[in-house]
């Protein structure tokens, strides 16, 4: 392999994303040395195994890699802008949206809500942290190196330009060859792992670790939601372990699962696509709608409407989840029956989320409203959303989705459920349990700013994309013709897009601002709360979570508590000796050989591969015969730690 | 609800301003049976929609203003926690909706599965439509003519294309005379198109196919029955035969400009159920895809878009300009 194809050359903006990125390294280098920070870095962050740190960990990645997939955003509407333009040539763009689309799906939205789930859940159902911690730390190093795995590809190999959906035989060898594929595989099977075991682990911390007293009927919504969409995980994550591997035998083994020659079959690869495509949309969304379920109660002080109704709803959805992946590919052929059933059956997915919707109205009904930043982002989720459900009805109908398929009506349809439904939660979810992680409140002022900016910004960029769509312009398309006449939409569109970028960069200067002046919080119940993470006497939880482990007598039963005037008071004879999980760096170091074989592999290096395979064993090894139980807390310290007087 | 009021309007004002550019939008105006079903369709489901969304935010509208915490708050009722009525209400609802929707839909569903209602009786005018990156190839078996990028088609006779693809998984779609279908290597589709009135409409591969997908694109001409069956005659009479060799130019990923043949490649290939015939073709030209970033890449496409001219000008020296259209 020549230099020229190991490095990407000659686009000026690839040199300054080269250019940034050593500044960048050298400036974190700097600083970990200059401040003494590194010891800091290790002790606290590489080698943790708390929940609640791997949750901050995680969603500061997706945060970071919410701006990437933002940037291929504002480089697309920047190309799309105007008739012919000539800022990105077509490989370029193919590259670009490939990468936002992968990006924003698997390394933003999924972790993003992993984290969340990781922060709260634990918290919620009163335990002190998850089943298997040590775990929990492989997941999300698995996903950050798988992560940065994929996101290296621009400036070394050439990103994946197939589209993130990468249907074959386009990408394959023979029309797709070099590294840039191998690396949306590697990626995305490397932070896969991550997924799964965190489907595993959360599936087993809820079912088994619920403080006493918590029934499955008594754990509040957002950790339901999280339940269900574990078990989706479970069947669904597998699903794209196996399309994956196919895809990279075939690439650089040279098996023929899905190529031209050798009999492939290229319609495999879009069905065990979509069998995992699919359940992933309701991945990111479930727990989307658990976040929006409590921040509505909570802020409506009131009890969530329908409750078992919404847990019902939520099955539903989960189920129909595996039954409807042919809606992706109605042109494909299949014949009236085949698109008649699956038309049924993704028409019928709208009627329990129509049920949601009205249960979310209801909760507000005879409730009191405070318009607090989480609650304008989900009340911006009921107006904006329905827009997306309705049109995702319309795409339902076979007939007329051979009209709408591969068009910007489509593309519109998905960034309305995707975004209103899943990025304005983790908004919402953030500002939200923001205390929780950090001890202040984002600022609410400059909050109401961001979510009035990114709502009219998100409507003016993709509102018209439906009318585009009815006219014609096919996605990923990187131009049109002056004569097309999609030109004022477009450019309507594109202003749109630049608000959400600004949107954004509101949101960090107000993560900045409330970090320097907003007022820290003195109780752990910020927003008078109704589960048990308010319950907490300090703002930030200790690494324990709870002294003691609560007993739980009903739904909401933080609330009920205080309502009767009944919170209990923790005594110091109540405390015993707390066991808790040692740290470990051997997640990180596992994940590190994960990225050398991943590497390896994406350049068809196979001594490389080996090595790092290796590697990963001899951790896996290592692991097996360590002999660690963990460590006690002592009552003294714990007694010191909740300023307790005796 | 001030403070709603701006977002509402706004919406309000954006939906006036797209929907009156509605008609002019084409897909919502067809030129054909198969077009006009699904426009029929996409707008009977339009006013459901509506109504479902006039529905929802009304009520949120209600509530956010009744309900919002302010002095002399009436109705908060903490433990409110459901109602079966109104529950089972929303349930029932959005299942009759469905059902609604769904027989119309299926009911389209096996119609356009053959050919339009009207034409039922008529014999519908076979083409074979292949994708090959990214050019689309037209043959026509009974009238033994092929054509490259654009189509000549009888109107008020039902066409039946038989879709397939030399390599990428492309999509056939021509917005105004009705919806999409793939065509895939080894595979064969068909669909049934009509157009009612003569004129010229713009046809394109809708599914992604790499870097040439953009101009991935052709023209339909829709004319009188006589006047196609003179432009085919002519076309057999006039146009070059089709040689291997120039067929092989073809597989090429690239462009070619409109081309007319008086033979087909089904006499020696047929795509729907050889998977592997293009990128053979490319082997036999010595081609290789290059690493997309690499100097390799860039030479490479340059012998390619010589091989493309080379073949263009084999086409037009043999037949002169007769394949004016």
């Amino acid at each position: 392999m020549k230099w020229d194809e190991f490095f990407v050359t000659g686009d000026p903006m690839i040199y300054g994303a080269d250019v940034s990125i050593v500044l960048t390294m050298v400036g974190i280098l700097f600083y970990l040395t200059k401040y003494k920070k590194w010891k800091w870095l290790w002790d606290e962050w590489l080698t943790t195994v708390d929940h609640k740190k791997l949750g901050i960990m995680y969603i500061v990645s997706a945060v970071l890699m919410l701006f990437r997939g933002g940037v291929d955003a504002l480089l697309m509407r920047t190309q799309l802008a105007v008739p012919e333009a000539k800022f990105l040539d077509s490989q370029h763009y193919n590259e670009i949206f490939t990468t936002h689309g992968t990006i924003m799906i698997i390394f933003m939205a999924m972790p993003f809500l992993i984290g969340l789930i990781n922060v709260v859940v634990p918290l919620q159902i009163g335990a002190r942290d998850v089943a298997y911690p040590y775990l929990n730390a492989v997941s999300f190093w698995t996903f950050f190196i798988g992560a940065m795995l994929f996101n290296i590809s621009f400036v070394i190999g050439g990103s994946p330009s197939a589209g993130w959906t990468s249907y074959m035989p386009l990408a394959s060898n023979e029309l797709s060859p070099g590294p840039g594929q191998n690396y949306y595989l590697l990626g995305l099977q490397i932070a896969g792992i991550g997924t799964l075991l965190t489907g595993i682990n959360f599936l087993v911390t809820i079912l088994k670790m619920r403080a006493p007293g918590m029934t499955l009927f008594r754990m509040p919504m957002f950790t339901w939601s999280s339940l269900v969409t574990m078990v989706i995980i479970i069947f669904a994550f597998p699903i794209l372990t196996v399309a994956l591997a196919l895809m990279t035998f075939d690439r650089l083994f040279g098996s023929h699962f899905f190529t031209l020659q050798g009999a492939g079959m290229d319609m495999l690869w879009a069905n065990l696509f979509w069998l995992w495509g699919h359940p992933e949309v309701y991945i990111v969304i479930l727990p989307a709608f658990g976040m929006f379920s409590e921040i509505i109660s909570t802020f409506s002080r009131k009890t969530l409407f329908g409750y078992k109704a919404m847990i019902w709803s939520m099955l539903l959805i989960a189920g129909y989840s595996f039954l409807v992946w042919v809606h992706h590919f109605f042109t494909m052929g299949s014949g009236a029956l085949v698109n008649s059933v699956f038309s049924i059956t993704t028409m019928a997915i709208g009627i329990p989320t129509g049920v949601k919707i009205f249960n979310w109205l209801f909760t507000m009904y005879r409730g009191k409203i405070q318009f607090t930043t989480p609650m304008l982002w989900s009340l911006g989720f009921i107006v904006n959303f329905v827009i997306g459900g309705v049109t995702g009805v319309m795409l339902a109908m076979a007939a007329a989705d051979y009209q709408y398929h591969n068009t910007y009506f489509l593309v519109s349809h998905f960034h309305y459920v995707l975004i209103a439904g899943t990025v304005f939660a983790c908004f919402a979810g953030l500002i939200y349990w923001y205390p929780k992680m950090f001890g202040y409140k984002l600022n609410e002022r400059i909050g109401k700013w961001v979510f009035w900016v990114f709502t009219i910004g998100f409507n003016v960029c993709f509102f018209p994309q439906y009318f585009l769509g009815l006219d014609g312009m096919p996605r990923r398309v990187y131009t049109y013709s002056e004569e097309s006449g999609w030109g004022p939409l477009n450019m309507v569109s594109t202003i749109g897009g630049f608000m959400m970028g600004i949107a954004f960069l509101i949101l960090v200067y107000n993560m900045y601002y409330s970090f320097r002046y907003a007022k820290r919080e003195t109780t752990g119940d910020a927003w008078d709360g109704r589960t048990l993470e308010w319950s907490t006497p300090t703002a930030m939880p200790p690494f324990y979570n709870f002294a003691k482990i609560p007993e739980v007598t009903g739904l909401d039963h933080f609330w009920r508590q205080k309502q009767a005037g009944k919170v209990e008071k923790l005594k110091a004879e109540d405390i015993k000796p707390i066991h808790m999980p040692s740290n470990s760096g051997v997640p990180f170091i596992m994940a590190s050989f994960f990225f050398v074989a991943g590497f390896g592999m994406v350049f068809d290096w196979m001594w490389m591969a080996i090595a790092g395979i290796i590697g990963v064993f001899g951790t896996l090894f290592y692991r097996s015969f360590e002999y660690d139980d963990g460590y006690y807390v002592s009552v003294e310290e714990v007694i010191e730690t909740e300023k307790i007087s005796k | 609800m001030r403070r709603f009021k701006p977002f509402f309007t706004f919406g309000l004002l954006m939906a006036v301003f797209m929907l009156s550019g509605c008609s002019d939008m084409i897909v919502l105006d067809p030129k054909g049976p198969v077009g006009a079903e699904q426009r029929d369709l996409i707008m009977y489901s339009i006013w459901f929609m509506l109504f479902i969304l006039i529905v929802v935010y009304a009520l949120t509208a209600f509530i956010v203003y009744k309900y919002r915490d302010r002095k002399n708050h009436k109705g908060y009722d903490p433990d409110n926690e459901g109602s079966h009525l109104l529950e089972t209400i929303w349930w029932i609802v959005p299942i009759i909706i469905v059902i609604a929707l769904a027989i119309p839909t299926v009911k389209s569903i096996y119609s356009l599965e053959g050919p339009p209602e009207k034409s039922k009786d008529q014999k519908p005018l076979v083409i074979h439509a292949t994708s090959v990156n990214w050019k689309w190839v037209f043959s026509y078996p009974e009238q033994d003519i092929e054509t490259v990028n654009y189509l000549h088609i009888p109107e008020d006779r039902p066409v039946l294309f038989k879709l397939t693809s030399a390599d990428s998984m492309a999509s056939f779609w021509v917005p105004q005379l009705g919806g999409q279908k793939y065509a895939m290597a080894g595979m064969e589709t068909e669909l049934y198109l009509q157009a009612d009135e003569q004129g010229t409409y713009e046809g394109r591969n809708s599914n992604f196919t790499g870097e040439g997908f953009t101009n991935h694109t052709f023209d339909v001409m829709a004319m009188s029955d006589a006047e196609f069956e003179k432009w085919a005659s002519e076309t057999k009479a006039d146009a070059p035969e089709l040689s291997k060799g120039q067929y092989d130019k073809l597989m090429l990923p690239g462009h070619v400009k409109e081309m007319t043949f008086s033979s087909t490649h089904l006499d020696w290939v047929d795509h729907a159920t050889n998977a592997e015939y293009a990128l053979d073709a490319r082997d036999r030209l010595g081609y290789e895809e290059k690493l997309p970033h690499s100097r390799a890449a860039k030479e490479e496409k340059k012998k390619r878009e010589e091989e493309m001219k080379k073949l263009e000008e084999s086409e037009s020296e043999s037949h002169g300009d007769s394949h004016a259209h």
